[in-house]
């Protein structure tokens, strides 16, 4: 199946090992992965910030991009979320975008949505030895509705077994813009999450939304350096735990 | 100044109340106790999103027909000899109130909870009149000694622990008690009851307003506000125009949300129905019952596109699940109306100018629509808040400037494919032996916010020309040469 692939701007930037790893896992399954030359941003960092109007050009390049392609796969559920709900309220009264929105929409998937519900696969033949809590990201979780999917996934990796942290599905404080501009608060929600995290007592946290593991990463980091803890908890994509293979 | 009571900036106000360690915990344990009662009774009620749909519909149809309904309950509330009173604006409803009181001849009143009539203000209204309403909710005894602002709409008075209200209590009122509730309720018993039994004026709001039988109902858990709609000669009723329910059935429907979302119980110890004042031969019951639906601003909302923040019916779970009220509590919204709801109402009641930041309380988590009983899309409405303060000119400065140009950057491929190769390069620069950019890139503007707290992760070779290299590769014959390498590559530490 032919595949457009979705990274999002901050996997493309910052986290280049997790859109290979998603790549690789998508390919095993028998995906023909293309990524078109022209995608960057779903538009989201700006009209969640209240630039709405000067999203709209950001919109319109990723439905171009996009437009022609069959299946679109988005490693980001908050991207995917972006694109296929929230975006038409930004693209402006332009009728022909509006149009090729709407046909766009329900042909982009999320990552684990896609592998689950559209390829029909629970065992990726991924193996992994340890505990892992699984991070539920807002919009993927909520707003997207996908949460059996992605613990179906790591249910069936062979050697892991999952524990669940403290109110899992509250947010991590990222909130895109939100940690920039408000990092007190940010910072005090994404510390009570990493505090969950390593109290569950897990050798992995696991989301699949890249920008959620970034912010609680970015906690833990700070939180060893400064001595507050020494735990060997690990925080990985999803896509980078489907990755391994057995017998690898 | 009725509805905002702290004018400081914003982040200021956060500042203050997350240092008050107390009170952050008071609402953390507050949080968890209210939700985890109110999820295992969802739990247990198969039917609890049926019926969340049921009342966003009868909310949403109640506001739809507004005008009939408003009219169908006012002529109603007359038939049954209650003089119905319209109030456009605060002011106007905080002098029918004064009106009232000289018209009874009383100097004071009683009164039950009503954020209500915190918005129109009806309490600052009669002290500048010389005259007093005495809140008998102890939540509310406990603010009005205190002179305190509320912290939670249904819970105003969180941010009081048992020990302070003790005090309190000893300074102000005369008590003698140690710090146990129940002693301390029993005091207030005493304090309370010669009023319940002299006052002349009780004054109440209104948790629905039963269009066709002219019913005002409350609910409340500490019998006060039975007892101020039944005692006194003289009931004033405070209704918001939003208020309304088309009949008892829907009244059943909204009233079980409404307690299971507000406190995590099934019902509450009192559940009121005011249908007019005491007939003949009726043994209690207040001889004249005024009814005031408030307006103030309510019809501009309706008309707007905030509409759906109107279905509200004040049960407060929506700051019980907010990841961010649960930090920076009540206090820092320096509004009667805390968390998402507040976030959503306060820029309506009280314009932009001085509401400019609230709306950046809000991760856009969505946990409060989830969980609202009426399915109000409030995340959806902060966004809104936020795109019309862009589009109306409150954001300005650097904030505009570099909004705009991420806008041209996000926009265009090259431009895009420019930044990431100079922001790599700019990164390099700033991480240090950790490889990762820390504290020592605090005087960066737009990375201290992040690094003041959190590390960030350097910007490597991007995904885009990792793939690209990838595909080169196979295409020249190299084969899938790739072992899955992710936990070296991503978990790195």
């Amino acid at each position: 199946m032919k595949v457009a692939f979705f990274p999002g701007c901050l996997v493309d930037m910052f986290y280049p090992e997790v859109g290979m790893a998603a790549v690789r896992v998508l390919e095993r399954l028998g995906c023909d992965v293309e990524l078109p030359d022209k995608q960057v941003c779903c538009g989201q960092p700006l009209f969640n910030s209240g630039f709405g109007k000067a999203s709209a050009p950001i919109v319109k390049n990723a439905i171009d991009a996009y437009a022609d392609y069959e299946t679109i796969v988005s490693l980001s559920g908050s991207c995917a979320y972006a694109l296929k709900e929230e975006a038409m309220r930004f693209v402006g009264d332009d009728a022909a975008y509006r149009r090729k929105l709407s046909a766009l929409a329900p042909r982009i998937h999320e990552f684990t949505e896609f592998i689950v519900d559209v390829l029909g696969v629970v065992d990726v033949g991924a193996r992994l030895d340890g505990t892992a809590t699984y991070h539920r990201s807002c919009h993927l979780t909520r707003c997207l509705g996908i949460e059996r999917q992605p613990l179906a996934l790591l249910s069936a990796v062979e050697g892991l077994s999952l524990v669940e942290m403290r109110a899992a599905d509250r947010c991590c404080g990222f909130g895109g813009t939100f940690s920039f501009k408000e990092p007190e608060i940010s910072e005090q929600i994404v510390r009570e999450k990493t505090l969950a995290a390593l109290e569950c007592g897990a050798d992995f946290l696991v989301g699949a939304d890249q920008c959620c593991l970034m912010n609680i990463k970015g906690c833990l980091d700070r939180m060893r350096e400064r001595g507050e803890t020494n735990s060997p908890l690990r925080v990985l994509h999803i896509a980078q735990i489907l990755d391994m293979r057995k017998g690898a | 100044m009725p509805v905002i009571y702290d004018e400081a900036p914003f982040k200021e106000r956060v500042k203050t109340n997350l240092a008050k360690e107390f009170q952050h915990g008071a609402i953390m344990s507050a949080q968890d106790v209210i939700t985890g009662k109110r999820d295992a009774l969802v739990e247990a009620e198969p039917g609890w999103h049926h019926l969340r749909s049921s009342a966003a519909a009868i909310r949403a149809h109640v506001l739809d027909n507004l005008d009939f309904y408003v009219r169908q309950f006012a002529e109603n509330a007359e038939r049954r000899g209650c003089r119905v009173h319209f109030a456009r604006t605060a002011d106007e409803a905080a002098t029918i109130m004064e009106q009232v009181m000289r018209d009874a001849g009383a100097a004071t009143c009683i009164k039950a909870k009503s954020l209500l009539t915190e918005e129109v203000g009806v309490n600052e209204h009669l002290e500048a009149c010389g005259m007093r309403a005495i809140e008998t909710d102890c939540a509310e005894v406990v603010l009005q000694t205190a002179g305190s602002a509320p912290s939670h709409i249904v819970v105003p008075a969180l941010h009081f622990d048992r020990a302070s209200i003790r005090d309190l209590f000893r300074e102000r009122l005369g008590y003698e008690g140690e710090d146990d509730p129940e002693e301390i309720t029993r005091f207030l018993r005493s304090f309370l009851r010669p009023r319940f039994l002299s006052e002349r004026v009780g004054v109440a709001g209104c948790n629905f307003a039963v269009a066709d039988s002219g019913t005002c109902t409350l609910v409340t858990n500490e019998g006060n506000g039975r007892m101020v709609s039944s005692f006194p000669e003289t009931l004033v009723v405070f209704v918001g125009i939003e208020r309304i329910v088309p009949d008892l059935a829907s009244l059943d429907v909204m009233t079980r949300l409404l307690v299971t979302s507000a406190v995590g119980s099934k019902l509450t110890s009192s559940f009121t129905l005011n249908s007019g004042p005491r007939l003949e031969g009726e043994a209690d019951g207040p001889k004249s019952v005024h009814v005031v639906l408030v307006d103030n601003g309510r019809s501009d909302i309706l008309a707007g596109p905030y509409r759906d923040a109107l279905r509200c019916i004040h049960c407060g779970a929506c700051m019980n699940t907010c990841p961010v009220y649960r930090h920076i509590t009540g206090h820092a919204y320096g509004s009667i109306y805390p968390g998402p709801i507040g976030v959503v109402m306060t820029p309506l009641l009280e314009g932009y100018e001085r509401t400019k930041k609230l709306p950046n309380a809000c991760t856009l988590c969505g946990a409060c629509a989830d969980m609202c009983p009426v399915r109000i899309p409030l995340n959806s409405l902060i966004l809104q808040h936020r795109n019309n303060l862009v589009d109306g000119g409150y954001v300005q400065g650097g904030e505009r400037i570099a909004f705009e140009a991420a806008g041209k950057l996000l926009g265009s491929r090259a431009l895009y494919g420019m930044m990431a190769g100079v922001g790599r390069l700019g990164m390099k620069a700033m991480t240090g032996k950790s490889g990762r950019v820390g504290e020592a890139s605090n005087w960066i503007p737009v990375l201290k916010g992040w690094t003041g707290s959190r590390d960030l992760d350097p910007m490597k070779k991007t995904f885009r020309s990792q793939f690209a290299e990838r595909q080169r590769s196979r295409q020249d014959g190299a084969g899938d040469a790739d072992a899955s390498s992710g936990v070296e590559e991503g978990g790195r530490r």
